[in-house]
């Protein structure tokens, strides 16, 4: 046993920043022993155990296996957090629960979804996709013809711009990790190159953007430029291997790696090659930013490298002082994941969280620190670094440059701004109760 | 990148000779022409192409809005019977913090997404409804509740485009290499 060698080595060792965070090898079976618990033999408390006995559900047969199956009536309360539940006439917006999901593949029941303008309800037997504008052959395309081109599958974030908006307020809303981040969501994506469908139709070298239009009620356009659909766009047809969800787009969907979500034109019809941006609606108004002394951003495409701590979080108080495991997902739109910092003592000294690979470009990326709460109050926050050398900032220096909201911000539904990518801080009290603070 | 696509690499190396890129293609879009495009074909450009013919007046677009607009963006574009419809008149200075409410009036860049989220997106319950002279004396009576135009001025392909906005030169781009 590689433990057995290490028994009597001080446990402070292991210890890599303060208020009991320890070395990310420890408990991944890379041979370090967790601190402070070599030699312990089972629970500190020592409470005595049940005698085992069997459960009902092991002395009867089961149920009918269904066609299509769907998570334990014991997960109901895993479900997205909808800000118009009963379907009143505006837009719709439904957040990943994340601080109830592992791992990094959101499942698609719990994808994010906004729609302006309700779900439509498309017959993909009568959906077309048309490329047409500046290229030299007008195309038009269907389901069951971009299925017959040789289909890349890539991981990919989506991210709405407007995500984490209520961070923006001055003093910090008591709520659920996925209420203040649960318009990103993370997928494998399966589509045709968007660029093999421009080099069909023959794009003219003039063409600088593309307005890329959904067939839903509002036609949602929004104009991307061609550059972007040269790099890494593809119109997606799969996500996690099924056809994508009607609330995702059905059945297609431009995708934009690491560009606003607005931008991955959902029930994409129609993309036309022109020569300036459209300045849409969206592009004008609800996706462009208010700066502080009032400049204005247009065209922020980029959703920035970010991290948020899912485990523990705001409703999942811990209860015994112990080991426990600060996890979360990290991810960038301009590249990998290079290094997940983690802090428990509210940023004033930090360790290196482990990555569980494989780290994709534009994805989600989940970190895994191991803790041992002594049971005094504790901060934890995480902090993400890209390959490209960007760095998640800090609270203070992202609200020096991009302010906080002027009018008191009341509900988690609010967007008083957009692209929020500073950190998120989760204050552990000595009762083991969390909440959701400014450090 | 998508460069070990076997498209990719048949349309690069062809590209150095003289056959036409169509031919190294998988053929599988349906040909079009431009003119069975034009019922979808609702995008406008800010330098105003794509415009279409028709005009509107101030005075007509108010008896219309009444009529197909005002239930959700009260009297005069002055705010919605719920706190979800926008104001069309109006706007405080963006100076004012980070979250002030963006309006026609202190934030569009061009008067064309007017006409445009009008045409495409408006009445929110009967989309793609409005005539296009419809949509221009809406768009014209929004512009001079704004007095961003003469109450008399006549809205069309050629007088839309050159309607000056406020907010127009206060833009600025975080990434133009992106472009």
């Amino acid at each position: 046993m590689i433990h057995s060698k290490r028994v009597g080595r001080s446990p402070s060792h292991d210890y890599v920043a303060g208020n009991g965070l320890i070395n990310r090898r420890a408990l991944l079976g890379q041979g370090i022993a967790i601190a402070g618990a070599v030699g312990a033999a089972g629970s500190i408390n020592g409470a005595a155990a049940d005698p085992l006995v069997d459960e009902p559900w092991s002395l009867e047969f089961g149920s009918v296996i269904p066609p299509v199956q769907t998570p334990s009536p014991f997960e109901k309360n895993v479900v997205r957090s909808l800000s118009n539940p009963n379907g009143e006439f505006r837009n719709s917006h439904a957040r990943t629960p994340h601080q109830l999901l592992g791992g990094t593949v959101t499942p698609n029941g719990l994808h994010f979804t906004i729609c302006h303008c309700g779900v439509p309800n498309i017959d993909p037997a009568k959906h077309k996709l048309v490329i047409h504008g500046m290229v030299r052959q007008p195309l038009e395309f269907t389901l069951e013809t971009l299925s017959r081109y040789p289909l890349v599958t890539r991981t990919a974030f989506v991210e709405c711009a407007g995500n984490s908006a209520p961070m923006f307020s001055k003093v910090p809303l008591q709520t659920t990790a996925g209420m203040l981040h649960g318009l990103v969501s993370n997928s494998e994506w399966t589509g045709v190159p968007l660029s093999t469908l421009l080099d069909e139709a023959g794009i003219d070298p003039n063409a600088k953007w593309l307005i890329a239009e959904g067939a839903d009620a509002q036609q949602l356009d929004r104009s991307v430029p061609v550059k972007k659909a040269y790099d890494d766009a593809l119109i997606a047809i799969y996500q996690n291997g099924e056809h994508l969800m009607p609330g995702n787009g059905y059945p297609m969907r431009l995708l934009l790696p690491g560009y606003q979500g607005n931008m991955n034109v959902k029930y994409v019809h129609r993309i036309k090659a022109v020569d300036q941006p459209a300045y849409s609606y969206f592009e004008t108004k609800n996706y462009s930013q208010i700066l502080p002394g009032g400049k204005t951003w247009r065209f922020h495409f980029v959703m920035e490298v970010k991290s948020f701590i899912t485990h523990p979080s705001f409703g999942l108080n811990l209860g015994e002082p112990g080991v426990y495991s600060i996890s979360g997902v990290a991810y960038s739109g301009t590249g990998r994941i290079s290094k997940v910092m983690v802090s428990a003592d509210g940023g004033k000294s930090w360790g290196e969280a482990a990555l569980q690979g494989p780290i994709h470009e534009k994805a989600f990326t989940r970190f895994v620190m191991p803790w041992r709460w002594d049971g005094q109050p504790a901060v934890l926050l995480s902090r993400a670094y890209d390959d490209g050398g960007n760095v998640q900032p800090l609270r203070a220096e992202f609200v020096a440059k991009r302010g906080e909201a002027v009018n008191p911000v009341t509900t988690p539904l609010a967007f008083p701004n957009q692209h929020y990518n500073s950190t998120t801080s989760w204050a552990v009290d000595s009762k083991g109760e969390i909440t959701h603070v400014y450090a | 990148m998508f460069t070990r696509k076997p498209f990719a690499i048949i349309a690069f190396v062809l590209s150095f000779s003289a056959v036409p890129a169509l031919a190294q293609n998988a053929g599988l879009g349906k040909p079009l022409t431009e003119g069975d495009t034009k019922q979808w074909d609702i995008a406008i450009l800010p330098d105003g192409t794509n415009l279409p013919t028709g005009s509107g007046t101030p005075a007509k677009g108010a008896k219309i809005f009444a009529e197909k607009c005002s239930a959700c963006h009260g009297d005069a574009g002055k705010g919605g019977i719920a706190p979800y419809y926008p104001a069309l008149v109006g706007g405080q200075p963006l100076t004012n913090g980070i979250d002030t409410v963006k309006t026609i009036a202190n934030y569009y860049a061009y008067a064309t997404t007017i006409f445009d989220y009008t045409r495409r997106a408006m009445p929110y319950n009967m989309p793609r409804s409005l005539t296009d002279d419809e949509v221009y004396s809406l768009t014209a009576y929004i512009l001079s509740l704004n007095k961003l135009i003469g109450d008399d001025d006549v809205m069309d392909a050629k007088t839309l485009p050159q309607v000056k906005m406020p907010n127009r030169d206060n833009f600025i781009m975080p990434y133009p290499d992106r472009l």
